[in-house]
C-alpha cells in the first residue's frame, strides 16, 4: 500500500493503520503476533518454534507457506526469507501449504489469510525473518548449553551450529534441547551483507514439477470415486431458474444427475465430456429478474452522471479551488471498462460432503474464507471442513472471491460422493467478478511550467465496501484512491475526491493492479497532456516535479536513458513514459509503439526501471514485471467486457482477446539497488503499461486516447 | 473399447465416440498434465502431439486418433528435443503459474522437432496459438532459442 496515514486529511488511515487501529474501531482485524511456543515441546521428536518452521530428528526442515503460490514465486521467496534467517540451504527444505487459520497465518496487513495486493513479501518480510531468527537463536542457545560456552561465541551455518576449532552440531542433534529453550524476544536479524540467499537469483522450487505436468492444481484433484460436473448460472446477473427440461441430458451416456438450484443448473457425470454435453442438452427457462434490461450504455450514462457530483474528499492540500481559477486550466476525463480475469485455469472446486464432514480441494487466494463459506452452508464445525489448498493456475484477484466454492458446495449437497465442479470458459467469462468501470475527471492549472492546482475526482465501485466492510469508512474506498491520494508530484494545491458509483447488476472485484490501475492510467495520461500544454518534454516535465521523490526520479532517469528517450524514430512511431509509486515500489516505464495506417498499434519495446527496495529473488522480480507489463498491455490493447440485456456479451478467448506471443514486444527490466524494505511487485507492471502505451500512441499520432481499450478507428489514417 | 498409444504405452479406454482426447486423458486415464483452458482450440493449454505434430486435444475426437501415437507433457521428456525444451524452460525460469506451460512446451517441442533452428517468425507461427496469461512470452522465445542452441542428445 503506497498510501500512508500521514498523507491523509480524512479519513486518517490506510489499510496498515486500520490494522493497528483495529481494536479501536471495533473491527475484527487481528494484529500479527507470532504464535511462538504454540507447538513447542509438543514432542521432542520435532522442533517447532513457531507456525512456520518444523525441524525433525533427521534434520528435515519443513517450512509452512502462509501465502498461496499462483505463479508469482512466493513459495520460493518466502522459503528464501525463512531459510536465510534459519541458516539452512534452500535445497534442504520442504514446503507445505498452510491450513486455513487467520490466527496463525493471517496476512499482517489484512488480518485474514489472503494473498493479494502485492503484499506477501512486504507484509511477511519482518515476521518471517523474526520467525527464522528466533529458531536460529534457540538452536544456538541449545548448542551453547551443551558445549557450556556463551551463545555469542557460536554461529549457525548450513543447518548446523558451529563452535570454535571446527566443532559442529547439526540442527537434528539439537532439536530436543532447543525445544526447551525459551524463545528470545528480539532475536537478532542478519545484516544485509551477510545474506546468503536473499538477493540472489535462485531457482524456483515449484517449477520442475510444472514443466513435467506433475503439479496438481485444484482442477487436477482426483479423489477416489470423483464425479465431474459443470454448471450454468442464469446468464442475466441475479436471475433464477424457472424451469428445466432435462430429459435429453439425462438420456446421454455418462450423465448421472442434473442438479437444479435456485440460481443455477449443474450436470453431474462420469467425465467432463458427458457433463458438458449434458449441459448443452438442457432446456432451461430463466426468470431473468430485475436486471434483464441492464446495458453498458446505461451503466456508462449512470457513471457519467454520478461523476458530476462532488465526491468525498480523500485528500486536500492547500486551496485547490482558488489555484484552479484563471487562465491555463486543463481538463480531461478518462474511462476504463469492465474486465474479466480470465485465469488460464478456469474456476473449479472439488467437494466431498458426507454426514459429518466436508472435504474441499481448491486453489484460492483466501483459504480461510473458502473454509468459512463451507462452514456456513453445511452447518459443520470448522474442524470438520478440511480444505486442501492447491497451486493456482492464475489468480489475478479472481480467487480472492469464494463464489466458486459456494456453488460447488451447494451442488455437492445434492451429490453422493466427491464431485469436481469445473466451469466452462464461457461460464468463467460470464460470471466473473469484474474489474469495475471507472471514470476520472482531472483538472489542473499550470504556472511557469509547473502544476499549481490539481483536482482529481475518481468515480467507481467501492470494492472494499463489499470485500472488507470494516475498512470502508466515511465513504472512502482506500483501494479506489490508491496512487491518487498519494500522487508523487510536487503540487502545492491539490484535491482528490471519491464518488462511490456502483454499476447496476454487475459484480465488481479486485483485478491485478487494483485501484492504481485506474488512477495511474488517468494521472499519467493527464500529466502527459499537461507536459504538452507546457511545451515540455514528458520526462523532463515529470522530473522537475519529483523533488520529494528521489527514488522515483532515479527510476525515471534510468528508464529514459535505457530506452533511448529522445532518439529519432520513424514516422508514426513514438515513445511514451509513465511514472508511479504503487505497492511500495517506484517504477518508471517507457513504451515504444508504431501505429500503422489502419490504426493497428504495434508495441515494439517496453523498458521499465524499478526501485522495489531490498529484492528477495531478483529473477522473480524481473519475471513479475515482465508478466505484469504484458498483463497491462493485454488490457490496453484488447480488454473490455460489455453488458447487454443484463448479461456479459463476451464468452471465450475469441471475443475476449489475450495478448499472444506474436504481438509481444521486447521487454527490458532494470532493478535499482536499494537498502529500503521490500516493495510489492506482482501488480506494479500491470499498472505501468497502459499509460506508457497511450502516451506513446500520442507521440506517434497526435491522437490522445482517454478510454481503454485502444480504439483503432481513432488512429487510422485510412479505412480498411 | 478404444486402444490408444499414449507416451509409448497402450491404453484401453471405454470412451464414447466423439469424446475429445483432452477428457480421455484427464478424466479416464488420470493424465492431468494436459490442461483444459477454453474448449474451442483458442488457448493451446490442451496441446498434445499426434505422431509428433502439435494438436489441440480439446477438439480432437478420440475415435479419429486410430494408430497414431499420442504424446503428452508426462511423456515428452523421453524425447531428446522434449528434454532439451524442458531443461531450457527451467534454465531460464520461464514458468509462472504454469497452467499453460504444458501446452507451451508441447508446441515448442513440435516446432523444434520440425525446425531445428527457428527464427522469430517461425516461433510466432508455431506459438501464437498458445495463450499465457502470466505473460511469460519473452522467456518462452528465449527458451526456444536456448533449446535450439543446445547440442542434440
Amino acid at each position: 500500500m503506497a498510501t500512508d496515514p500521514k498523507d491523509f486529511t480524512a479519513p486518517r488511515y490506510s489499510r496498515r493503520a486500520l490494522l493497528k487501529g483495529g481494536a479501536a474501531t471495533g473491527v475484527l482485524l487481528l494484529g500479527f503476533t507470532l504464535p511462538f511456543g504454540r507447538a513447542r515441546a509438543a514432542s521432542a521428536e520435532v522442533f517447532a518454534p513457531n507456525a512456520f518452521i518444523r525441524i525433525d530428528a533427521k534434520g528435515k526442515v519443513t517450512l509452512i507457506m502462509p501465502q498461496v503460490e499462483m505463479g508469482q514465486g512466493i513459495y520460493t521467496s518466502v522459503a528464501m526469507i525463512l531459510a536465510e534467517e534459519l541458516s539452512v540451504p534452500l535445497e534442504q527444505v520442504e514446503l507445505i501449504a498452510a491450513p486455513p487459520s487467520d490466527a496463525l497465518y493471517g496476512n499482517p496487513v489484512f488480518g485474514i489469510q489472503v494473498t493479494g495486493n502485492s503484499n506477501s513479501v512486504r507484509a511477511f518480510w519482518k515476521p518471517l525473518r523474526q520467525a527464522g531468527a528466533t529458531a536460529r537463536a534457540m538452536l544456538i542457545e541449545a548448542a551453547a548449553r551443551q558445549w557450556k560456552v556463551p551463545a555469542a561465541a557460536l554461529r549457525a551455518e548450513a543447518g548446523a551450529v558451529l563452535g570454535s576449532g571446527g566443532t559442529r552440531l547439526p540442527y537434528a542433534a539439537l532439536i530436543d534441547a532447543a525445544s526447551r529453550v525459551p524463545p528470545p524476544k528480539d532475536a537478532p536479524l542478519k545484516a544485509r551483507r551477510d545474506f546468503q540467499l536473499i538477493g540472489h537469483p535462485l531457482k524456483r522450487l515449484d517449477t520442475p514439477d510444472k514443466v513435467r505436468g506433475r503439479t496438481t492444481y485444484g482442477i487436477d484433484a482426483m479423489p477416489a470415486g470423483v464425479k465431474f460436473a459443470t454448471l450454468m448460472a442464469c446468464p442475466v446477473f441475479g436471475g433464477k431458474v424457472r424451469h428445466v427440461d432435462d430429459a435429453r441430458a439425462k438420456a446421454l451416456p455418462g450423465v448421472r444427475q442434473v442438479v437444479v438450484l435456485e440460481d443455477l443448473v449443474a450436470v453431474v457425470a462420469d467425465h467432463m465430456w458427458a457433463a458438458k454435453q449434458g449441459l448443452a442438452a438442457l432446456k432451461i427457462e430463466w426468470d431473468e429478474g430485475a436486471n434483464s434490461q441492464v446495458s453498458s450504455a446505461q451503466i456508462w450514462q449512470q457513471l457519467r452522471e454520478a461523476s458530476t457530483q462532488e465526491g468525498v474528499v480523500a485528500k486536500s492540500v492547500g486551496d485547490a479551488a482558488t489555484a484552479l481559477q484563471g487562465d491555463g486550466l486543463v481538463e480531461a476525463a478518462y474511462e476504463l471498462p469492465f474486465l474479466a480475469h480470465a485465469t488460464m485455469e478456469p474456476m473449479n472446486c472439488t467437494v466431498h460432503l458426507t454426514q459429518g464432514s466436508c472435504e474441499i480441494w481448491v486453489g484460492s487466494q483466501v483459504l480461510s474464507r473458502a473454509q468459512a463459506i463451507a462452514v456456513k452452508l453445511t452447518g459443520l464445525p470448522p474442524e470438520k471442513v478440511i480444505v486442501h489448498n492447491h497451486l493456482i493456475g492464475g489468480g489475478f484477484g479472481r480467487r480472492l472471491e469464494v463464489d466458486y466454492v459456494d456453488k460447488a458446495v451447494r451442488i455437492a449437497q445434492h451429490v453422493e460422493g466427491p464431485v469436481k465442479v469445473i466451469w466452462l470458459r464461457e461460464e468463467d467469462v460470464r460470471h466473473d467478478v469484474y474489474r469495475p468501470v471507472y471514470r476520472d475527471l482531472l483538472s489542473a492549472r499550470l504556472e511557469h511550467g509547473r502544476i499549481q492546482g490539481w483536482k482529481h475526482r475518481i468515480s467507481g465501485s467501492a470494492i472494499i465496501a463489499r470485500w472488507l466492510p470494516p475498512a470502508f469508512q466515511k465513504g472512502i474506498d482506500i483501494d479506489a484512491i490508491d496512487s491518487a491520494a498519494d500522487i508523487p508530484y510536487d503540487i502545492p494545491h491539490l484535491r482528490v475526491e471519491y464518488v462511490r458509483a456502483e454499476p447496476p447488476a454487475v459484480p465488481t472485484g479486485f483485478w491485478r493492479g487494483v485501484g492504481p490501475n485506474n488512477n495511474v492510467f488517468a494521472i499519467e495520461s493527464f500529466i502527459d497532456e499537461l507536459a504538452n500544454k507546457a511545451s515540455a518534454d514528458p520526462v523532463e516535465f515529470r522530473s522537475r516535479m519529483l523533488g520529494q521523490q528521489p527514488r522515483l526520479k532515479a527510476a525515471l532517469e534510468l528508464a529514459a536513458a535505457k530506452s533511448g528517450w529522445g532518439d529519432a524514430l520513424p514516422a508514426r512511431s513514438g515513445r511514451g513514459v509513465a511514472a508511479q509509486v504503487a505497492f511500495g515500489s517506484f517504477i518508471a516505464t517507457v513504451a515504444q509503439v508504431e501505429v500503422d495506417a489502419y490504426g493497428a498499434v504495434h508495441v515494439r519495446r517496453i523498458v521499465s526501471a524499478v526501485d522495489t527496495g531490498i529484492v528477495v529473488n531478483p529473477d522473480t522480480v524481473i519475471a513479475q514485471l515482465q508478466g505484469g507489463l504484458l498483463f497491462g498491455l493485454t488490457a490496453a490493447l484488447y480488454g473490455e467486457i460489455t453488458i447487454e440485456g443484463g448479461r456479459v456479451q463476451q464468452s471465450n478467448f475469441h471475443d475476449y482477446r489475450m495478448l499472444r506471443i506474436d504481438q509481444t514486444p521486447a521487454v527490458e527490466v532494470y532493478l535499482i539497488d536499494s537498502d529500503e524494505a521490500p516493495g510489492g511487485i506482482g501488480e506494479t507492471g500491470t499498472t505501468a503499461a497502459p499509460p506508457a502505451v497511450a502516451n506513446a500512441i500520442y507521440a506517434a499520432t497526435g491522437v490522445r486516447l482517454r478510454r481503454l481499450p485502444i480504439e483503432r478507428a481513432l488512429l487510422a489514417e485510412r479505412r480498411t | 473399447m478404444i486402444t490408444l498409444n499414449i507416451n509409448n504405452e497402450e491404453h484401453e479406454v471405454d470412451a464414447p465416440p466423439g469424446m475429445p482426447v483432452l477428457w480421455v486423458l484427464r478424466d479416464l486415464l488420470g493424465l492431468t498434465g494436459t490442461k483444459f483452458g477454453c474448449g474451442i482450440a483458442q488457448c493451446g493449454a490442451c496441446t498434445v502431439h499426434l505422431d509428433g505434430a502439435a494438436v489441440r486435444s480439446c477438439l480432437l475426437p478420440v475415435d479419429t486418433v486410430g494408430e497414431r501415437r499420442i504424446t503428452t507433457i508426462e511423456g515428452v521428456g523421453a524425447s531428446a528435443v522434449g528434454a532439451r525444451v524442458q531443461k531450457a524452460w527451467l534454465d531460464l525460469e520461464v514458468v509462472q503459474c504454469g497452467y499453460c506451460q504444458s501446452g507451451q512446451i508441447m508446441s515448442a517441442t513440435a516446432l523444434l522437432s520440425k525446425t531445428a533452428v527457428p527464427d522469430d517468425a517461425d516461433i510466432n507461427a508455431a506459438m501464437a496459438g498458445n495463450i499465457c496469461r502470466c505473460g511469460t512470452y519473452v522467456r518462452i522465445r528465449e527458451a526456444i532459442k536456448r533449446a535450439a542452441a543446445e547440442p542434440a542428445g
